[in-house]
């Protein structure tokens, strides 16, 4: 056979492959926006789930899903970012360095389930912190922790080591290099990781069952000091995610539409993920142009 | 096959006491782990004038360069003395970022920061403390205008420095250094990555910047080094072969190794 036969053919195999890969994607979303968003209404959206049967609509799901991930991240951010710039930067490459990169590989293939019974045995019981937003928000810090920590420190390494140099040798110190230079560049890197693994957290279910806990009580949503009971932004308070929900509904779920239910909530998983997706792209590139062409 | 050559003869020039040199280093050695990279290098570097550093790949030269203001740290170990102000400034509690304001450097390859013009100027000036607008300015034009990068950026300052030519970002970078007010600048083969139109900008720049700082340039480029230096050393292997006044160098070189550099039998 020839070499030109042989190309053609590998080309037709890996363009088959593609396709194959897209259309399942495209199968997929397809299937659940149009077997959910019929359901999807306002009312949907924004009304309270019937406590026993799981009837009713989402929006305190909604909710609990954005607010356990302003917390996940407000916690796991800050602990990748010195995590990532210290393997990236500061790390001498010896056996600590690279014990410390194998417990991060290790933590990131914990079954999400396991980080749950983990986080439930341990905040929830041992602590008495409860089904709770803030063992919830922990327990995906966990989670969250690894693929965050990689990917700052893959963004910080992608810059090159001549703008390291040319900070040092202008006499600033190497902190001052990193945090001025090095880290405006790696910057819309860093955001699409965190963006895109906030998608991941706002999906998550396993991980949650156990320390965000199943029930979705009604909160007074003109009541916003965390201190109180009844605040939506009480961290103490269990707060059922729309992942959670979304199992829920379809495994103990005695309402008589309890299909529909579920499949309306997917829909609008999918769509909130989708979103984190897209806004991954569109803002990584409108800061690497802000950073680069500065102001 | 390479020719050996004995290390035992070398020709290095030393200065008398009345030539003010601008630093000076006494048997530097460089070390990358067990593999010997430099050996025993004396040089002195005159005031105000250009030094060139030639040799071929693997000679030493960016090494014994990049020892100079310490950027060598945590890459190699580096012994012997550099004599800078009266001060060895190869001691380990000299502090290093006040030296390398001291001792600039240009890079290999331009290296701009991933900001406009301005900010890849006033960004260092800013971290040491200087903070006036005004004078801020004036270090912006004074240091461009002495990289003969002035006329054409003069109105695109605040667009991304990355948008040059490579001959640009050179000349910005070294603008960049200058904007600190060093004593010495260290360039470490600051043209093989740009076009020959570019290299006689540079080129030009240096020589005009002789009058301000003494400059130590490292060269692949042997027209380079006659072109633009008052005194060159020659690196062979790790070891400085030969240091005389450029114009010796190129009309008369002292000793065998070096003759067959110049006349292009390796290297």
């Amino acid at each position: 056979m020839d070499a030109k036969r042989k190309d053609f053919i590998a080309t037709v195999v890996i363009d088959l492959i593609v396709a194959a890969v897209v259309g399942i994607l495209v199968f997929l979303l397809a299937y659940i926006l149009i077997s959910g968003l019929p359901h999807v209404s306002w009312s949907f959206l924004t009304g309270t789930t019937d406590a026993f049967s799981g009837a009713g609509g989402i929006g305190v799901q909604l909710f609990n899903s954005f607010y356990l991930l302003v917390l996940t991240m407000l916690i796991s951010i800050p602990i990748s970012l010195g995590a990532g710039i210290y393997l990236a930067e500061y790390a001498k490459d010896n056996w600590r360095t690279s014990l410390i990169r194998s417990a991060i590989e290790v933590l990131s293939s914990l079954p999400s389930v396991v980080v749950g019974l983990f986080g439930f045995l341990l905040f929830v019981v041992k602590f008495k912190i409860g089904f709770s937003v803030i063992s919830g928000a922990i327990a995906l810090t966990f989670f969250n922790l690894p693929l965050l920590t990689r990917n700052i420190e893959e963004s910080l390494s992608a810059v090159p080591r001549n703008q390291r140099e040319a900070g040092l040798s202008l006499g600033l110190s190497k902190w001052k290099t990193e945090i001025g230079i090095i880290l405006p560049v790696a910057l819309p890197g860093i955001v699409t990781g965190i963006v895109l693994s906030a998608g991941r957290v706002f999906g998550e279910a396993a991980a949650l069952i156990y320390t965000a806990g199943q029930s979705a009580p009604v909160t007074n949503f003109s009541d916003w000091n965390p201190m109180d009971p009844a605040s939506p932004l009480n961290p103490f308070r269990p707060a059922e995610t729309l992942a959670v929900h979304i199992w829920k509904v379809n495994t103990e779920g005695l309402a008589s539409n309890a299909a529909q239910l579920s499949a309306a909530a997917s829909a609008v998983l999918i769509i909130a993920v989708l979103l984190f997706n897209l806004g991954a792209r569109v803002l990584g590139n409108f800061l690497y142009r802000r950073v680069t062409a500065s102001k | 096959m390479l020719k050996q050559y004995s290390f035992e003869k070398t020709a290095v020039q030393t200065f008398p006491d009345n030539v003010s040199l601008a630093m000076r280093t006494e048997n530097l050695q460089v070390f990358y782990g067990a593999n010997h990279a430099m050996h025993d290098a004396d040089l002195g570097f005159p005031k105000n004038q250009i030094t060139a550093l030639i040799g071929a790949s693997g000679s030493g030269k960016s090494t014994y360069l990049r020892s100079l203001n310490r950027m060598n740290d945590n890459i190699a170990t580096v012994t012997g003395k550099i004599w800078y102000h009266g001060v060895d400034i190869n001691e380990p509690n000299v502090n290093i970022y006040e030296i390398r304001r001291h001792i600039g450097m240009v890079f290999q390859r331009p290296n701009p920061f991933a900001k406009s013009i301005r900010e890849n100027i006033v960004y260092a000036l800013k971290a040491n403390g200087i903070k006036g607008k005004a004078e801020l300015e004036e270090r912006v034009e004074t240091s461009l205008k002495g990289a003969a990068l002035w006329d054409e950026v003069k109105d695109s300052l605040d667009k991304s420095a990355l948008a040059l030519s490579g001959g640009q970002q050179q000349r910005l970078c070294i603008a960049r250094s200058i904007a600190m007010e060093p004593d010495v600048l260290l360039l470490d083969e600051p043209c093989s990555a740009l076009d020959p139109i570019s290299t006689v900008k540079v080129e030009e720049t240096l020589l005009e910047l002789q009058k301000k700082y003494s400059i130590i340039i490292v060269t692949h480029n042997m027209q380079q080094a006659a072109r633009v230096s008052s005194q060159c050393a020659f690196f062979h292997l790790g070891h400085v072969m030969e240091y005389t006044p450029t114009a010796t160098m190129f009309s008369n070189p002292q000793i065998p190794v070096t003759q067959d550099y110049i006349s292009g039998s390796f290297g």
